[in-house]
């Protein structure tokens, strides 16, 4: 008989949680609920003696001073109606696995202990409906595709003999099978097989397949192994996944027939012939200056770092889940993009998490379409997500951003990144290798594997529709990570392995996959796979995507000390096969060969995509900006608007400073929240070797060019990292594309398309213009949702993210430091207001987007980096969303200190009026501060004809004022502009 | 006398490395940074060392309420070929060491019952801030110069980063409430502007009663508080050091060094 337990707050104790979750409500459900309080339940699924039980409820679950319990009875307290929310059988209850483990410690080491489930209270006393409580339980408290919802008056609660203690254990009741298939049929039979089975292959493809086991060679040796003439089940989705859009890039190595203008050329792969080119020529420029060690073939990129170590950054996106459950699906992409600098080279010690959202306006009126969540759901469960996935982790979150679009209200676009140190050498050979061997077994550490996460890779690859699987969604679970990390680092110090990579998309599939083809081939017994639960078919087994795991090669002179050392740290670690040289990627169930797949087949055996893309040049056109508001009144609006509002509420609640490395915080400044342009840390405590890290980002210039989007996006990575002291001749880049499905029968597919070779011939130029290489990346290629019929895509969207090395002791901030101070505009500004915040906050159309010259900004950069160097600068901040006017108040805020500017010595090529000075986006521009006794000094680094100017000067009192001639155009204070800027994203 | 510290690492702790370094910085003879998995195997025992530390971190990720999960563990977990943990740990405050517990160790130390009166019974507890959120943010803390604490001794005011989600503390009755402050044994406090101890947001991050930011035992040799001083150990760890003028070492230092310097004069 199970056993039910409650705990709650005694009643004289506040309930922050409580209040927290009432704060995001509609303000017409608040005024209606007079209290709420969150009481938690606890499931044990068996028995357990009277006295355990009451050890356990008063020192694992219920603290003394703050809560009471009960059990098998509620707890009493006043309210009108309940909310019970726990999991649906199968999905990670992190807290129960906890309460699991505390309980354990009570019993003794040989009794099986009963599992124990966790669940959610939430007692409310309210004016409200019984449709409402229905619906806030639904759209609220609970995510119906991952928790189950009882819902009970007062009186019902009390009354029912009947407690929900029924344990969410799953119970399968499946006996596991093996199906052949037969894809000797229709094509529509086909294309039913693939949508059924979400193997998002195309019919085209399953006739490859079927084509290839048709084969004579190919029949004979599956006769000989006692396999079926048809392919099985687990076959095909092996090749579902490793072909899938999601792992291949089918649409990065297509041959594109991509017409401009009229003018027609074929490219072989925009992944070959423009990223990977302009590394390799980048690389080659360098010569002995090269920074790549290991780039576009592991988890993440190395660079080197110092002469000891290398830098090894990876920056994922986890768009589809995060659009079905934002907490699960953020959660699990900031801990599984962990794994992937964990999992390159011989492993890597993690050091820093990025973030980056793309999110709908969160306070938008628009009724949201069916199937869709509320754009502040997703706002909060994203950030929550990361939040606990990065503060649990113990990794410091030390860049981000958030952006706001309205077309990401069918998919959010949720990038995670994570950035960590490997040693250079491991023993005498590379540590950035890996060396499994033939005979080396397959070893799974971590988490055991269930039916979450199966087909993550495939579903990925498709559009979000009204049937999407919920077994995608999954949520992560730090803490176990944590322990397997800290397992596997002093495993890998020990050299108790040979190889390791991550269990990502794909699950076993494409790990042991993929390191199998450093051996040649490789035998897997599905069966010796730890499961969470019985009844798995093996191709479950072989795609599912349970986190935490990775997946090791390790000698057999070693294994035995290998699981022993995992044992001994709570770790568990299996071997479930051995790799080999044999051309085959074997896999047995219950040590009978259950299926049998040709090593180049499934790498190489897929043929290449041929697509078509057509662009046609836009005119420019320009809007009409003779009848604005005046300038005080713009500053303010464009300080208060979303993307350029503070994001202090992000910042403060992500740990941006364990393990104590930060030198330049995501806020900085005379009061603390400052918006720094770039993260600035020092690996090691006792050396002032610094990494900077950076981003840029600007989906909105995609509608007019997205090459001039790539540029501006580079650019801006490029001048953040500048800005904070970064040192340009160290810099790497990693490019990130999310696009809208540019395939045949989208709308619009071949300018989609068209935008993404533009895009992509800009990385290729810009990495050779400034001298940075690429050194990892990844696309995300369906981030549209079908809902009631219409498609909502997203902008063409590209995330640059970067590092750069420096000395800590040249790092620079933003904020306005001494009044005296001279300040500096470097670079020109041009009439570029296309698309700029400026334009959409008037809703003035206009085209006229920057434009990125290479040439003459990096020489401006290097400049200010040599300024920097020999500490002339006092603060530095670029310029982007909202121009000089913008960068400007951010400054004084961030000092809390004014500013005397005159806009008549303002940098330009040709005249422009003061509204552009103040609020067009070119790029390759910056503030800057100088000490007057460094003038001198700072001018002579410079050329006459170089963009920089001297504008005015950092003043004691508190206001901003902006003169344009003998005109002051702007002259608030900046309290008042820190109010605009801070107030609208204080949630 | 040598001054051995143990640092314990492990199960969702992530402030190992820093605090190790923190000792370093301050010039403890030796360092041992253990996981809780080989303390309960046995590898290392608690009473032979005289500083133990407990760092940062999310024991078992905050589940059940903070460090609860691991302060079970340490009061019913068994080590193989050892005496208990509390006995090990009793053993070693008896003989004259010393413990500091950081943010997430603090909340060990209390849901322990070694934080206040070391009776191991929990009277006091570290909850939810009352804003409901995690904070990460630098804070301003004042001693208490007439403590007891030996970790506090000779430092007025120190600025530290405070990051937590449940560093508001509560007592089990008003009395005990009174007695701590009255007996000075809460050595640091969060402070305003002005320096005076504060229960307004943001200065004081929780909502901690008085601004309490720590706790210690009446022997002074327990310390507990929320703040990290292992975070501020060089110059360019501190908010404002592109603002201002600073000693390289970081202030954080000094609470641990504190510890050393008296261990070194007692023992």
């Amino acid at each position: 008989m199970p056993i039910r337990i409650e705990t709650g707050l005694k009643p004289d104790r506040v309930d922050p949680l409580a209040t927290k979750w009432l704060n995001r409500l509609d303000s017409s459900f608040q005024n209606r609920i007079n209290n709420m309080r969150v009481f938690k339940t606890y499931i044990i699924d068996g028995d357990v003696p009277e006295e355990i039980l009451h050890i356990f409820c008063e020192s694992a679950l219920a603290d003394p001073v703050t809560s009471r319990y009960s059990i098998n009875k509620h707890l009493v307290s006043d309210f009108d109606f309940v909310i019970e929310v726990d999991f649906k059988p199968g999905v990670t209850d992190n807290e129960g696995r906890t309460a699991s483990e505390a309980l354990k410690i009570l019993f003794s080491s040989e009794t099986d202990t009963p599992g124990v489930y966790s669940g959610t209270q939430f007692r409310i006393s309210g004016d409200l409906k019984d449709f409402e409580i229905r619906s806030l339980a639904s759209d609220f408290f609970a995510n119906t595709l991952i928790q189950r919802i009882r819902v009970a008056s007062y009186e019902e609660f009390l009354n029912s003999d009947s407690l929900n203690a029924n344990p969410p254990v799953v119970n399968l009741n499946h006996e596991p099978a093996i199906i052949p298939i037969n894809l000797t049929v229709s094509d529509q039979e086909l294309s039913e097989l693939s949508r059924k089975n979400v193997w998002a292959l195309t019919v085209d493809e399953l006739k490859i397949i079927e084509n290839y086991y048709s084969k004579e060679d190919v029949q004979e040796v599956r006769k000989s192994l006692g396999l079926s003439s048809k392919p099985v089940d687990i076959e095909l989705e092996c090749f579902a996944q490793t072909w899938s859009e999601h792992c291949k890039h089918k649409i990065f190595n297509a041959q594109i027939t991509y017409t401009e203008d009229g003018h027609e050329e074929v490219i072989d792969s925009i992944f070959k012939s423009c990223i990977k080119k302009a590394t390799e020529n980048v690389r080659a420029a360098a010569g002995e200056n090269d920074i790549c060690l290991s780039v576009f073939k592991d988890n993440a990129g190395v660079i080197r770092f110092n002469d000891e170590y290398g830098i090894v950054f990876k920056v994922e996106t986890h768009n589809s889940p995060s659009a079905l459950d934002p907490y699960g699906g953020s959660l699990t992409g900031i801990v599984g993009v962990n794994r992937d600098p964990f999992g390159t080279g011989m492993g890597s010690e993690l050091l820093f998490n990025t973030n980056v959202f793309c999110l709908a306006d969160p306070f938008g009126k628009d009724e949201i379409p069916l199937g869709l969540l509320h754009p502040m759901r997703i706002l909060e469960g994203v950030r929550e997500g990361v939040e606990d996935g990065g503060n649990q982790s113990g990794i410091p979150t030390i860049n981000g951003s958030v952006v706001f679009d309205n077309r990401y209200l069918g998919k959010p676009l949720v990038y995670c990144g994570t950035g960590g140190i490997i040693p250079l050498k491991h023993m005498d050979r590379d540590g950035f290798e890996k060396y499994p061997e033939s005979g080396h077994l397959i070893v799974m550490c971590g988490g055991r594997v269930g039916m979450d996460g199966i087909h993550g890779a495939t579903f990925s690859s498709e559009e979000l529709h009204e049937e999407s699987p919920s077994s995608a969604v999954q949520i992560g679970d730090p803490i176990t990570q944590k322990r397997m990390f800290d397992f596997l680092i002093k495993a890998r110090d020990l050299n108790l392995y040979s190889g390791i990579t991550d269990n990502g998309a794909g699950g076993l599939s494409s790990s042991v996959g993929e390191m199998a083809q450093f051996t040649g081939g490789a035998r897997l017994d599905l069966a010796m796979v730890p499961l969470k639960y019985e009844g798995l078919d093996p191709w479950e087994i072989l795609v599912s995507e349970s986190q935490e795991r990775m997946t090791l090669s390790v000698c057999p002179t070693k294994i035995e000390e290998f699981l022993n050392l995992s044992r001994s740290m709570s770790v568990e670690s299996t071997v479930i096969g051995e790799f080999n040289s044999s051309g085959y990627f074997e896999i047995l169930f219950n040590k009978r060969t259950v299926a049998l797949m040709d090593m180049d087949f499934l790498h190489n055996g897929l043929p290449q995509m041929k697509l078509k893309a057509k662009w046609s040049s836009p005119e420019i056109f320009r809007g009409d900006f003779s009848d604005v508001p005046q300038a005080s009144e713009m500053l303010h609006r464009l300080l208060s608007r979303l993307n350029i509002a503070s994001k202090e509420y992000w910042v403060r609640q992500y740990d941006h400073e364990v393990k104590g490395t930060s030198v330049i915080k995501p806020l900085m400044g005379a009061e603390n929240d400052g918006p720094s342009d770039s993260a600035v840390i020092r690996p090691f405590h006792h050396s002032m070797e610094a990494i900077c890290v950076s981003h840029g980002i600007c989906p909105r210039y995609s509608d007019v060019d997205a090459y001039h989007m790539t540029m501006n996006a580079f650019d801006e990575a490029v001048r953040n990292a500048i800005a904070t002291g970064g040192d340009p001749e160290t810099f790497a880049a990693l490019d990130n594309f999310c696009w809208p499905d540019p395939l045949e029968g989208a709308e619009n597919s071949e300018f989609k398309l068209a935008s993404l070779v533009r895009s992509a011939k800009a990385l290729l130029e810009i990495c050779e213009a400034y001298q940075i290489p690429l050194i990892s990346g990844k696309d995300s290629m369906k981030n549209d949702a079908r809902v009631d019929g219409t498609v909502i895509s997203v902008p063409p969207t590209l995330l640059i993210s970067l590092t750069g090395i420096l000395s800590a002791q040249n790092a620079v901030s933003m904020d306005f430091k001494n009044p005296g101070d001279l300040i500096y505009v470097a670079g020109s500004t041009r009439n570029e207001m296309g698309h700029s915040e400026y334009a959409l906050e008037l809703g003035i159309e206009d085209t006229a987007i920057p434009v990125v010259k290479t040439k003459e900004f990096m020489k401006i950069y290097k400049i200010i980096h040599l300024a920097m160097r020999k500490q002339f600068i006092n603060s530095c901040h670029d310029m982007s969303d909202g121009g000089f006017g913008v960068s400007l108040a951010e400054m004084a805020i961030g000092g809390r200190t004014g500013c005397e500017i005159n806009l008549s010595s303002f940098p330009v090529d040709v005249s422009i009026d003061p509204n552009t000075m103040l609020f067009s986006e070119s790029a390759g521009r910056f503030i800057l501060t100088v000490p007057q006794k460094k003038k001198l000094e700072f001018e002579s680094l410079f050329d006459n004809s170089d963009p920089i100017a001297l504008v005015g000067e950092v003043k004691k009192e508190n206001r901003v004022i902006v003169k344009s001639s003998h005109e002051t155009i702007i002259d608030e204070t900046v309290e008042s502009l820190f109010q605009s800027w801070h107030k609208p994203l204080e949630l | 006398m040598k001054v051995r510290s143990l640092v314990i690492s492990g199960n969702g702790t992530n402030c190992e490395k820093e605090t190790a370094w923190a000792l370093k910085c301050a010039g403890s003879d030796m360092i041992v940074t253990s996981t809780i998995w080989e303390m309960l195997q046995g590898k290392y025992s608690f009473d032979d060392y005289n500083f133990i530390v407990f760092p940062g971190g999310f024991l078992d990720g905050d589940h059940l309420g903070s460090a609860r999960a691991q302060a079970h563990r340490l009061k019913y977990g068994t080590p193989q070929q050892r005496g208990p943990f509390i006995d090990q740990i009793s053993a070693m405050i008896n003989s004259g060491g010393i413990i500091l517990g950081i943010c997430n160790g603090f909340q060990l130390l209390v849901k322990m019952g070694i934080l206040p009166d070391n009776n191991l019974r929990q009277n006091v507890s570290l909850t939810h801030n009352l804003s409901g959120k995690f904070e990460a943010r630098w804070v301003s803390c004042v001693a208490d110069p007439d403590s007891p604490c030996v970790f506090t001794k000779g430092i007025e005011q120190i600025d530290l980063p405070v990051r937590h989600g449940e560093g508001r503390l509560i007592f089990d009755t008003e009395e005990t409430g009174t007695r701590l402050f009255t007996n000075h044994l809460v050595p640091l406090k969060y402070v305003d502007k002005k320096n005076n101890p504060t229960e307004k947001y943001p200065e004081n991050p929780n909502g901690s009663f008085r601004g309490a930011a720590s706790l210690c035992d009446e022997t002074g040799r327990i310390f507990g508080l929320m703040p990290h001083p292992e975070a501020f150990t060089h110059y360019t760890n501190h908010p404002s050091w592109t603002r201002m003028s600073l000693p390289e070492e970081g202030m954080g230092v000094s609470i641990f060094r504190n510890g050393i310097d008296w261990l070194r004069n007692h023992l």
